[in-house]
């Protein structure tokens, strides 16, 4: 064999997090690295998102922070000259990029070679057309369907296949674009943006397996031919809803042996004929059973099944099945790529064996997708094709019940467990049992009503009646519950099924402490047991574990001191992957103090849940009752009960301090006391007051009348919000007293008992820091300034590094204010304060005004840590322990400022999300974030907006509706626009703005009904090519006309600003052309 | 439910719950790590003699469906599992686990924490046990230490079939004649052979070799089967009589019996082999598969004749996993070519006793 060992490859990153591209891919190219450090090979990594721990300086061997285009692509190419690209590991980014790269003879051109999967396998897979080519040389059957370029050619093969029919986009991520067609009208609706999705305009009209079930497989091969399988999933949704949206299981459960061994076979037949070298997920459809749904065939034959997808990389399957297994998918396929063969590379978890061999789960392990309708009220909730999802949760235990139990507990859903009902179900003469985010909490409320497990699953259409079973066992244990008395037997047979304390509590008339006292009384403790790859068959030494209420346990105390690190739970907006960073680096500067890092998250998708970033994982829901199990398991040890830090999990970590001090639980770091004077309205006032720092005027309100007096007092425009939640949920600018009426209701449903904030609403510049504390000292790392003035949620913002508008006065006061803030609230480790300051006249003193303090790791601490060279958790957690900054070498004040700019820029992903509005506000409706880094400002600026698909083509048409506002501010914006010759098109009055300012604009109306071509068709038919459009507040008629516009905008995925200050950002952008640098990180940081 | 134990040889007891025929069922305790196929593992009868926990939890799950047994009847004596499902989901499905096994008077016990016991024999080997759904732990464990030990008893006599009989045709209408010696077969060998052309006809596991060889078969099939191989002596001096006269394929029981006939030795294994993950190499081709194993004893090379060669090895432990000889047409597999339950991948095992077969018909050798 030749030798295939590349002395040097690169890795590409999946760019930002969106709906579809979530954290996975962190954890898949983190591992890859790793991996290739063992081989000895120099790994060069790209990626936009600084979130991420790959892009750590250390991870990789050169890492560039830069926007993945293929210009971009080529520079870095041209300096590094690596011989091999592994594409695989940056999901459908890194895919299509790997095409692309090589389409324009790059690859050819600098001699790069692909490894892992072959050109050819990518286009088999992917190109409709070839995929069925392949199916039918292998044998495997192949699903009546049609290719089709335009909405007419779906129309007959629609008419030919016979409907319903699913529309399929080619080359899109999470099948944007795509969707299910029942009628003809649908569609041609469907055909139009799944047309519109795919960016070579190539839609599969497919028949619909409506009721069929849903299995997917991973597989691995090797450049020998070697092929394995690491691990099955079944769906508990069935076909019709995106696997990304539906619960599922692993292993399968209602597959037989025969049902099971048919499909892997044809999964290896798949990944051996694509030529693979790597993982790979192939998605199949299997004919459920036909009392449920039928299907003409011979049921004595095998199963008809067919081959729905193929996934020629590492997928969030891939993740899941890692997570789910032990067996780390991403770092063998990374070692295959360095040419290694499967019965090479030894099996890291058992240490004893190889990874030629098929994980054995003795568990179950159950995903639940998280939604972000907790915030998009107003979101279409209905599952389909089309990826709706954030993040997912996942839970492992010995029985589908209990597992099933602890993922919904890890849900974070506003505490709901499964007990949960709509409201609107109560009267209901028939639960809704259709696919959405809250189909298992229907399920459940049926069963409870008697609904018979038949006429349940053929109403679900196809939910197989082993899952309904499971749930009926569930709700026959609610019953006992609510009838029987509390019995030891009865308690231990609850746990065994998952319910949590609360649960039982609830039912049982006891409040959770009290059911928690009675399991201690009656020796009921869970324990932990080991995810081994290999059901116990040989010794492990994975510190991996999961609980359950069975005899023996295997998390047995370990020597020398450790402490507990809360992790962040699943992505959901207003909780990303920065999260996972802090808690990943948290664990490392643990360990780097000599401690042993305890890791709990529920997170399949993560580094932080990687069998080897802590000492001892825990793979457990992050609610109180777990995580002091957990804590008394471990307090089993010579060294005693072992602390928790809480500041790095997010707002997650955050709600568990106060349970964890009233349980006499010892936390490191910024402890509840601190958490509370942030977070008490009145107790925070006090605390500025007596500090002499000011904030915006404003007060904690619990009643309308209270409401209405403070925004008198104060003067409108106020922002209205509840204390307690995250992400700026249900915050909102009032402009007067008729809004108020309508916001205060609203906050007071997401409040839920506690106060509601209302404050002034300061429009000025917003400044964001975090800062270190070790008690005595504060460390600013730096100062970080958003583009958008106050009013756009933080994390919704573009944020540059250095502030570029700030003095030295202002930033003096900044820190000056910090450092009291923080020394006064006795914060230690990590604050994020966000500031707005406020215009000033010459001579007049720095106008600063505290907005936020939050005693914990911010959204900024990945983005900051990174563009200032300051490893920030590490100092905060060496804070923690009592290591002073000076001692770890760090002084006091803010940290020199770097030679260097950046741009953090927020990404969303509004074309997934249906209904959902897409204008900046106090909420933070983004999903990811990229940077952009450059010696200059326009060079990072530049970079920002091109990572953020922002970047406006020069010379297009542009679509302008201009709130009254914000006319006078757009004034100047116009000019450049109308300069750099882009067409401008308008909505009524701002065309007529336009046409006073003597420049040439074409008139739209904004009335949907009232003739065209109005403000969608526009934007739909491709006329403009952008989109300004802002807002008036949220209860004006603009709001509804508005929607439309950006709606479309958003679907057409055509930049929509509706920030004055973004656009003007864009446009600054534009006037002069990016000349950016192309450099590593290091590269950055060193041109000190 | 009633109650019920597993009380081990040590003294460790599991308390359950009744998942079967109420009553004792005695057994060597050995787990198997496949997470599907329960009914074929059930039916297989190199479980004779064994208690057979199974270390996925959930048990049951698809149902029972007759046409999957790998056997006329359930070979182990009892069965041990975490959760045993009373409401199964499958097409093919007509009966739960609970109403087979109990239709056939087999004991079982769900409830277990099937992990710790699994990690007991890890530890300290296989050990003998009990199922009792009427018994203190106490007074089962005073009769698991009276139970005669596993290996001394010959379970190849109580599997093997009673009476020579033609699978599916008579011999002589396929295309190949087989005699396949009958240690504990699974039904899924003769499908394959019969799916390839063969006609079988199967033999009592002690038939001598010249009855066999008096029907001129084109090849000879060993069979797997339980217990220990050092006590089937007279079964290795018949083997012997057939290996250079006829193509001979051996799997698991069938490969120890036919290494022993060239020299070799058995030894027993800690815990034994039992999943549908093992990976072997095949040492000729450097390939490597994912296999199904159900094996207590394991071949040990030293003395193996000069003729013969270890083919295939077992990359978690490095066991032998098979033989091939460089003279005469034998080729012998540790694992479960035919799976049932377990991955596919090694149905080509069968092609090449044909392949065999076909040579020494043909007059190629």
């Amino acid at each position: 064999m030749e030798s295939l060992k590349p002395s040097s490859v690169l890795i590409i990153g999946s760019g930002p997090i969106v709906i579809g591209q979530a954290a996975e891919f962190d954890y898949a190219g983190t591992q890859a690295c790793k991996a290739m450090r063992e081989e000895g090979v120099r790994s060069i990594l790209v990626n936009s998102n600084p979130a991420t721990i790959m892009t750590d300086l250390d991870i990789a061997d050169a890492v560039y922070i830069e926007p993945l285009t293929v210009p971009v692509l080529e520079r870095i190419i041209a300096r590094e000259r690596p011989e091999g690209l592994l594409p695989t590991l940056g999901g459908q980014t890194g895919l299509n990029l790997a095409v692309e790269l090589s389409k324009a003879g790059i690859l050819e051109k600098y001699g790069v070679r692909l490894l892992g999967t072959p050109l050819d396998a990518i286009r088999r897979a992917e190109d409709r057309e070839l995929f069925r080519e392949m199916l039918a040389k292998l044998g495997e059957p192949v699903l009546e369907s049609e290719i089709c370029h335009t909405v007419e050619e779906c129309v007959a093969a629609a008419e030919k296949i016979g409907l319903p029919v699913v529309i399929r986009p080619a080359y899109t991520l999470g099948g944007t674009g795509g969707g299910m067609a029942f009628t003809m009208d649908q569609l041609r609706a469907v055909a139009a943006s799944g047309l519109a999705a795919s960016p070579i305009t190539q839609v599969l009209v497919e028949k619909n397996l409506l009721g069929w079930k849903e299995v997917e497989y991973e597989v691995m091969r090797d450049g020998a031919g070697n092929c394995i399988t690491i691990c099955n999933m079944e769906n508990m949704d069935p076909m019709g809803v995106h696997t990304g949206d539906s619960i599922v299981v692993a292993p399968s459960q209602t597959l037989s042996d025969k049902d099971y061994q048919m499909l892997r076979s044809a999964a290896l037949r798949i990944i051996s004929e694509l030529g693979i070298e790597g993982g790979c997920n192939v998605q199949f459809s299997l004919a459920p059973r036909k009392d449920v749904c039928d299907w003409r065939g011979d049921p004595d034959a095998p199963l008809p099944y067919y081959v729905i997808e193929v996934n020629p990389r590492v997928s969030r399957s891939s993740a899941l099945a890692s997570k789910a297994t032990g067996y780390p998918i991403a770092r063998v396929a990374a070692k295959i790529a360095c040419g290694r063969t499967l019965d090479e590379i030894p099996n890291a978890v058992t240490k004893k064996t190889t990874a030629a061999f098929e994980p054995a789960l003795d568990y179950v392990v159950v995903k639940i997708p998280r939604w972000p309708f907790d915030k998009f009220a107003l979101g279409d909730r209905t599952l389909g094709t089309q990826m709706k999802a954030t993040g997912e949760v996942m839970a492992i235990d010995r029985t589908f019940e209990a597992a099933l139990n602890k993922a919904v507990r890890s849900l974070e859903v506003g505490g709901r467990s499964l007990l949960w009902e709509r409201p609107e179900w109560r009267d209901a003469a028939e639960i809704p049992v259709h696919a959405t985010d809250e189909r298992l909490w229907a399920l459940m409320a049926a069963l409870r009503r008697g609904e018979d497990i038949l006429d349940l699953s053929r109403r679900s259409r196809g939910v197989d009646p082993w899952f309904l079973e499971r749930l009926q066992n569930i709700v026959r244990m609610e019953r006992r519950l609510l009838e029987e008395p509390l019995h030891p037997d009865l308690l231990r047979e609850a746990k065994r099924m998952g319910f949590s304390d609360e649960m039982v509590g609830q039912l049982a008339d006891r409040l959770p402490e009290q059911i928690r006292a009675l399991r201690h009384e009656w020796g009921i403790r869970p324990v932990y047991k080991m995810v081994d790859t290999c059901a116990a068959e040989f010794d492990a030494e994975t510190p991996y574990f999961y609980s359950t209420y069975e005899q023996e346990n295997e998390a047995l105390p370990e020597e020398g001191r450790g402490a507990l690190v809360v992790g962040s739970g699943p992505i959901r907006i207003g909780q990303g992957i920065e999260f996972d960073y802090a808690s990943v680096h948290a664990a490392w500067a643990l360990q780097g103090a000599g401690l042993r890092a305890i890791m709990v998250n529920s997170n399949p998708e993560t580094v932080s849940t990687d069998f080897d970033t802590s000492d001892r994982l825990y793979f457990e829901p992050l609610d109180e009752e777990a995580i002091r199990d957990i804590i008394e398991n471990e307090a089993e040890g010579p060294a005693g009960t072992p602390p928790s830090i809480v500041q790095f999990g997010g707002q997650t970590a955050i709600n568990v301090a106060g349970p964890l001090r009233r349980a006499g639980l010892p936390i490191i770091g910024s402890d509840a006391e601190a958490i509370d004077i942030a977070e008490d309205r009145r107790r925070f006032e006090r605390f500025l007051q007596d500090l002499g720092i000011p904030q915006p005027p404003g007060a904690a309100i619990t009643t309308l009348e209270e409401a209405m007096k403070t925004a008198q007092q104060i003067g409108y425009p106020v922002l209205v919000r509840p204390s307690y939640v995250l992400g700026g949920r249900a915050m909102e600018i009032v402009q007067n007293a008729t809004e108020l009426v309508t916001f205060v209701g609203a906050a007071a449903e997401v409040a839920a008992g506690k106060p509601i904030l209302i404050d002034k609403f300061l429009e000025g510049a917003e400044v964001e820091v975090d800062a270190i504390c070790d008690g005595e000292r504060v460390l600013v790392p730096g100062i970080m300034e958003h583009i958008e003035r106050a009013g756009v949620h933080s994390g919704d913002s573009m944020a540059v590094y250095p502030p570029v508008h700030l003095d030295d006065e202002e930033k003096a006061v900044i820190v000056d204010y910090t450092r009291r803030i923080v020394l006064g609230m006795g914060a230690i480790g990590l604050t994020n304060i966000q500031y707005v300051v406020l215009p000033r006249k010459a001579g007049e003193a720095p106008r600063v005004f505290v907005l936020e303090v939050n005693p914990r790791a911010s959204r900024t601490v990945p983005f900051l840590s990174k563009v200032t060279g300051v490893p920030m958790v590490q100092l905060a957690v060496g804070a923690m322990l009592g290591r002073k900054l000076a001692e770890q070498g760090y002084p006091d004040g803010l940290w020199p400022e770097r030679s260097l700019y950046a741009i953090k820029a927020p990404v969303f992903s509004m074309s997934k999300l249906t209904g959902v509005d897409t204008y900046l506000g106090p909420e933070m409706k983004s999903t990811g974030e990229v940077m952009g880094v450059d010696r200059t400002f326009e060079g990072a600026l530049a970079k920002a907006l091109i990572a953020a698909d922002l970047a406006l083509p020069p010379k297009a048409s542009i679509l302008l509706s201009i709130s009254d506002r914000t006319k006078a501010d757009a004034l100047p914006l116009i000019h450049q626009l109308a300069e750099a010759g882009y067409r401008l098109y308008a909505t009524e009055g701002t065309s007529r703005m336009i046409a006073a300012l003597g420049l040439p604009v074409t008139t739209v109306t904004k009335v949907l009904s009232g003739g065209h071509p109005n403000v969608v068709d526009v934007i739909m038919d491709g006329t403009v090519q952008c989109v300004i459009n802002t807002p008036e507040g949220r209860m004006t008629g603009s709001l509804r006309d508005g929607f439309h516009i950006r709606r479309a905008a958003a679907e057409r995925r055509i930049p929509c600003f509706t920030s004055i200050d973004t656009a003007r950002a864009a446009i600054q952008a534009l006037a002069r052309p990016a000349d950016y640098d192309v450099a590593t990180v290091r590269e950055y940081l060193g041109a000190d | 439910m009633s109650d019920a134990w597993l009380v081990l040889a040590d003294g460790t007891a599991y308390r359950g719950r009744a998942a079967g025929a109420p009553g004792r069922a005695d057994g060597e305790v050995v787990f198997n790590t496949s997470m599907t196929g329960y009914q074929e593992m059930l039916t297989d009868p190199s479980y004779a003699g064994q208690l057979l926990v199974l270390t996925y939890p959930l048990i049951g799950n698809y149902g029972i469906d007759e046409r999957v047994e790998e056997s006329a009847r359930i070979q182990p004596t009892g069965l041990i599992v975490r959760q045993a499902t009373d409401q199964p989901s499958h097409l093919r499905s007509h009966q739960t686990l609970r109403e087979y096994l109990e239709a056939r008077g087999v004991v079982a016990i769900d409830g277990v924490d099937t992990r710790a016991v699994t990690r007991r024999i890890r530890r300290h080997g296989v050990m003998l046990g009990t199922i009792t759904t009427d018994e203190t732990p106490e007074q089962a464990l005073a009769r698991v230490r009276d139970l005669p030990g596993y290996d001394d008893i010959n379970w190849v006599d109580s599997v093997t079939t009673p009476r020579v009989y033609d699978w599916s045709v008579p011999l002589g209408e396929g295309r190949y004649r087989v005699a396949l010696l009958d240690g504990g077969v699974k039904r899924n060998i003769m499908r394959l052979l019969e799916r390839r052309g063969c006609s079988v006809r199967v033999f009592p596991a002690g038939t001598p070799a010249a009855d066999i060889l008096a029907l001129h078969p084109d090849g000879v099939c060993l069979s797997p089967g339980p217990g220990d191989p050092r006590l089937l002596d007279s079964m290795v001096r018949e083997v012997r009589q057939l290996i250079g006269r006829v193509p001979v394929f051996g799997i698991c029981l069938g490969h120890q019996v036919a290494a022993r006939a060239l020299g070799a030795g058995t030894f027993k294994l800690p815990f034994g082999h039992r999943g549908g993950n093992h990976p072997v190499k095949d040492l000729v081709s450097g390939h490597v598969t994912i296999t199904a194993q159900n094996h207590g004893y394991a071949v040990d090379p030293d003395g193996l004749d000069a003729s013969a060669f270890v083919s295939h090895i077992n990359l978690n432990d490095g066991t032998v996993e098979g033989i091939a000889s460089r003279t005469d047409p034998l080729m012998t597999i540790q694992y479960h070519s035919e799976a049932c339950p377990g991955p596919l991948d090694n149905e080509y095992i069968f092609d090449r006793f044909i392949e065999m077969m076909a040579a020494v018909k043909g007059g190629v050798r």
